[in-house]
């Protein structure tokens, strides 16, 4: 009946400078608990369908080089860093 | 879960008690047969998961294969206590001497098996124990031993049995008790247990509850045994479209826990509530505040957004609901944050403004302040911890009704 | 003082590599929980948490150098059985199993070889016990610091048949500022370890305890022994109920199953109203509302509202 909506509370940033290393889009996709990150091929490949489910844990923030992957919160417009 | 009465013999059966020469038949023609079989007067009994069968005419005797065939045609065709039969029972007319009670119950308080017999069979047990006391026996088994026929023999002796009967009962009780016990029994009952005029006794009932938390270990009985496929799980009543549903969001994701039940309510308030014991007391809140409930549910664990939007949407989609209250007692294992953006979502989704289709939403404990700052940014009325259930209740009454007839 | 767990108890986590209870002994040793050891059979020599991990509990009484007080199990329900009873026969007094949907005769064969060994059972089903600012052994109240919130030492002993519910009113009663001696979330299932009857002794033996709240549910009988424990002892203790479930009393609820396994309703003796004329026969006062819990506390105590 209803469309399924996705990206409401919690938006993720890759910067375009690592969304190409392989080695971190297999990181991403590890540590990840809900599976928001694939690695596609070598690249970090976001998937909208999982981002609400998102619990705030950094291990992405952690995994990745300071400042390039940002986890917003939609609802209050800060920033996970 | 319950079985039938055709099923709780073939138990007894298996484990070594005398039961006379049913047979269980699904046509007139196959009632016929085994009548003859038999070869003699018959007893046609309605094979259903209902009490009350004589009263309701789904017990019968018949002298001939043909009366038999008769009464069985009749018997498939009636439906008792809302139930069709599975088939019909036909048993060769005993001729009794007398008949007694020998049955296995849990002991919640002892924490073990309860062996009771009485020499007045036939009748409701309850009530002989409430007016003859003395003519009923009792005695607890073990959990860990192994269970021996004295035991058994104690607890008939005690009502005054003796002879060849105490003789031949006692195998009987304690063949009951040890299959209460391997087959994870709740409920083991034989009655009547029937001395025949021979001096033979038979299982002439039997009746059996077997615990549903172990039932996936009993498949080599159920699958084999007695061929009961795996879908046939004999609920007390056919499950609501709206409770399939809940249960199959809740199998399709293993994170954290949802239920939901609606046999029995009516009403504009849906209920988002949790954890167990806290749906209980909300929705004894809400009822004795003048709310009408739509729905139970229960939320539990650690549940996904998806999996609390599931509920949610569940819930506001129901005939008749208006708005949903969002309540649960304090929560160590639950995120209130996440529950929020399930909850919320699940408004938007069905196109509805959270703020007004939420009546209230409160949920004390772990993430509440992330879980505050979603609520406030969709409008939604919420309250922490200071507020008790009982007055978030009485708050999500007053939204959707007014002021609350206490 | 308190009852069950002191400063110095120490325990074990059965099946501590498992989600839950990874979470649970993070929570448990933030909280100043003396967890000793855990056991996962195969997973010997890992850590969680900094806690080392054995293969079996005899291991883990050695490593520890003498007898182990506890054990948290959160093995899944085939195989709890097995590791209780490794617990039971390994010395362990106190064991609290978090596990739900054991099969009923599994949990009787458990209690019953704790009765022999002289060991002690809460749950299963539950979130386990906690003592204000001294241990918790289980889950409940959550992370320590969630759990802190909740719980301000005092003179109320609390014991529920639902985890949740401990909590909640385990929270009113510190808000209120009574606080709590210790909380017991006893378990959700028709046959538990430890029942309120048989922990009143306990309370009844602890100074800290002046006034007992329980939590209770349509289903089983353990209200009816309250009472008549009640009746035989000449407790000092007043006893404050509040019952859930209430509406379950109507026709069309008759034979359904709401929250826990225990709460099916057998018989008309096991019906919420009968179970609340019960505890009132026995002068145990039960609430109408959970929020009336505080102030009957504090009646019953002579302490101005």
């Amino acid at each position: 009946m209803a469309e399924a909506l996705n990206k409401v509370f919690i938006d993720v940033e890759v910067d375009e400078s690592v969304a190409g290393d392989a080695a971190l889009a297999a990181k991403l996709e590890e540590v990840c608990p809900v599976d928001i990150y694939k690695d596609a091929g070598g690249r970090v490949e976001v998937v909208e369908q999982n981002l609400d489910e998102c619990v705030l844990c950094r291990l992405c923030i952690e995994a990745s080089p300071p400042g390039t992957v940002r986890v917003k919160k939609l609802y209050d417009g800060s920033e996970l860093s | 879960m319950r079985f039938f009465e055709y099923e709780a013999r073939k138990v007894v059966e298996l484990a070594g008690v005398p039961v006379t020469k049913y047979g269980f038949c699904t046509t007139a023609d196959e009632a016929r047969k085994v009548a003859e079989e038999i070869g003699g007067p018959v007893v046609i009994k309605s094979q259903v998961l209902s009490g009350g069968r004589m009263k309701a005419g789904g017990v019968k005797f018949a002298d001939t294969p043909d009366e038999a065939a008769e009464h069985a045609e009749a018997i498939l065709k009636l439906e008792i206590n809302g139930h069709m039969p599975r088939g019909v029972l036909v048993d060769p007319k005993a001729e009794i001497k007398q008949e007694y009670y020998a049955g296995v119950v849990w002991d919640g308080t002892a924490k073990k098996p309860l062996m009771l017999f009485s020499d007045m069979g036939g009748i409701d047990i309850e009530e002989v124990a409430e007016s003859h006391p003395d003519h009923v026996g009792r005695g607890h088994v073990s959990n860990l031993m192994p269970i021996p026929d004295f035991e058994a023999k104690q607890v008939i002796a005690a009502t005054g049995v003796t002879g060849s009967q105490l003789n031949r009962a006692t195998p009987v009780l304690a063949k009951l008790a040890r299959l209460f016990r391997d087959n994870d029994m709740t409920l083991a009952e034989i009655n009547p247990l029937a001395e025949l005029t021979d001096g033979s006794f038979v299982a002439l009932d039997a009746h059996m509850e077997m615990e549903n938390e172990a039932v996936g270990r009993q498949k080599a009985l159920l699958r084999k045994q007695l061929e009961i496929a795996e879908e046939d799980t004999r609920e007390t009543y056919e499950p609501s479209d709206f409770e399939r549903h809940v249960a199959a969001i809740d199998a399709a994701d293993h994170r954290g826990v949802i239920q939901g039940k609606d046999h029995g309510f009516e009403g504009n308030l849906g209920l988002v509530i949790g954890a167990g014991g806290g749906s209980l007391t909300l929705t004894d809140a809400v009822r004795s505040q003048g709310g009408k409930p739509a729905n139970y549910s229960e939320i539990g664990g650690n549940p996904s957004v998806a999996k609390a939007c599931g509920l949610a949407k569940e819930v506001l989609e129901k005939d008749g609901v208006e708005k949903i209250a969002v309540m649960m007692s304090i929560v160590s294992n639950t995120r209130v944050d996440i529950v929020a953006r399930g909850v919320i979502k699940a408004c938007l989704e069905l196109g509805q403004d959270p703020g007004e289709t939420i009546a209230i939403f409160r949920i004390p404990g772990a993430w509440e302040e992330e879980g505050f700052k979603i609520l406030e940014k969709y409008g939604v009325e919420y309250c922490d911890r200071s507020v008790s259930m009982w007055e978030a209740a009485n708050r999500a009454v007053t939204k959707i009704q007014g002021a609350p007839t206490a | 003082m308190s009852i069950l767990l002191n400063k110095g108890t120490t325990f074990i986590v059965q099946g501590i590599t498992g989600r839950e209870a990874v979470n649970l002994t993070r929570e448990c040793l933030d909280y100043g929980s003396k967890v000793v050891g855990g056991v996962t059979p195969g997973r010997k020599g890992r850590e969680v948490h900094g806690v080392p991990v054995f293969d079996t509990v005899a291991q883990a009484v050695e490593n520890h150098g003498g007898p182990i007080h506890g054990s948290v199990v959160t093995v899944p329900p085939a195989f709890t059985k097995d590791a209780v009873f490794e617990a039971i026969l390994n010395g362990i007094k106190l064991i609290v199993i978090v596990t739900e949907r054991i099969p009923r005769r599994d949990v009787a064969q458990m209690v019953e070889l704790a009765n022999m060994e002289g060991a002690r059972i809460i749950g299963p089903n539950c979130l386990g016990l906690i003592v204000p600012e001294v241990c918790k052994m289980g889950g409940i109240g959550g992370p320590a610091k969630d759990a802190a919130k909740a719980y301000a030492p005092g003179p109320v002993g609390v014991m529920s048949r639902s985890g949740g519910m401990t909590t909640e009113i385990s929270s009113s009663l510190t808000q209120a500022g009574l606080g709590v001696s210790t909380a017991v979330s006893i378990g959700g299932d028709a046959i538990i370890g430890s029942t309120y009857a048989e922990l009143m002794p306990y309370f009844e033996a602890d100074e800290q305890t002046e006034a007992i709240v329980i939590y209770t549910e349509p289903g089983g009988r353990m209200e009816a022994q309250l009472s008549e424990w009640v009746a035989e002892h000449d407790s000092r203790l007043p006893i404050i109920a509040f019952m859930a479930g209430k509406f379950m009393d109507d026709e069309e609820m008759k034979g359904m199953s709401f929250g826990h396994a225990g709460t099916i309703v057998e018989g008309k003796e096991d019906t919420a109203t009968e179970k609340i004329a019960r505890l009132e026969d026995a002068g145990i006062r039960v609430v109408e509302r959970i929020d009336e819990i505080p102030d009957a506390v504090k009646q019953k105590l002579g302490v101005t509202a």
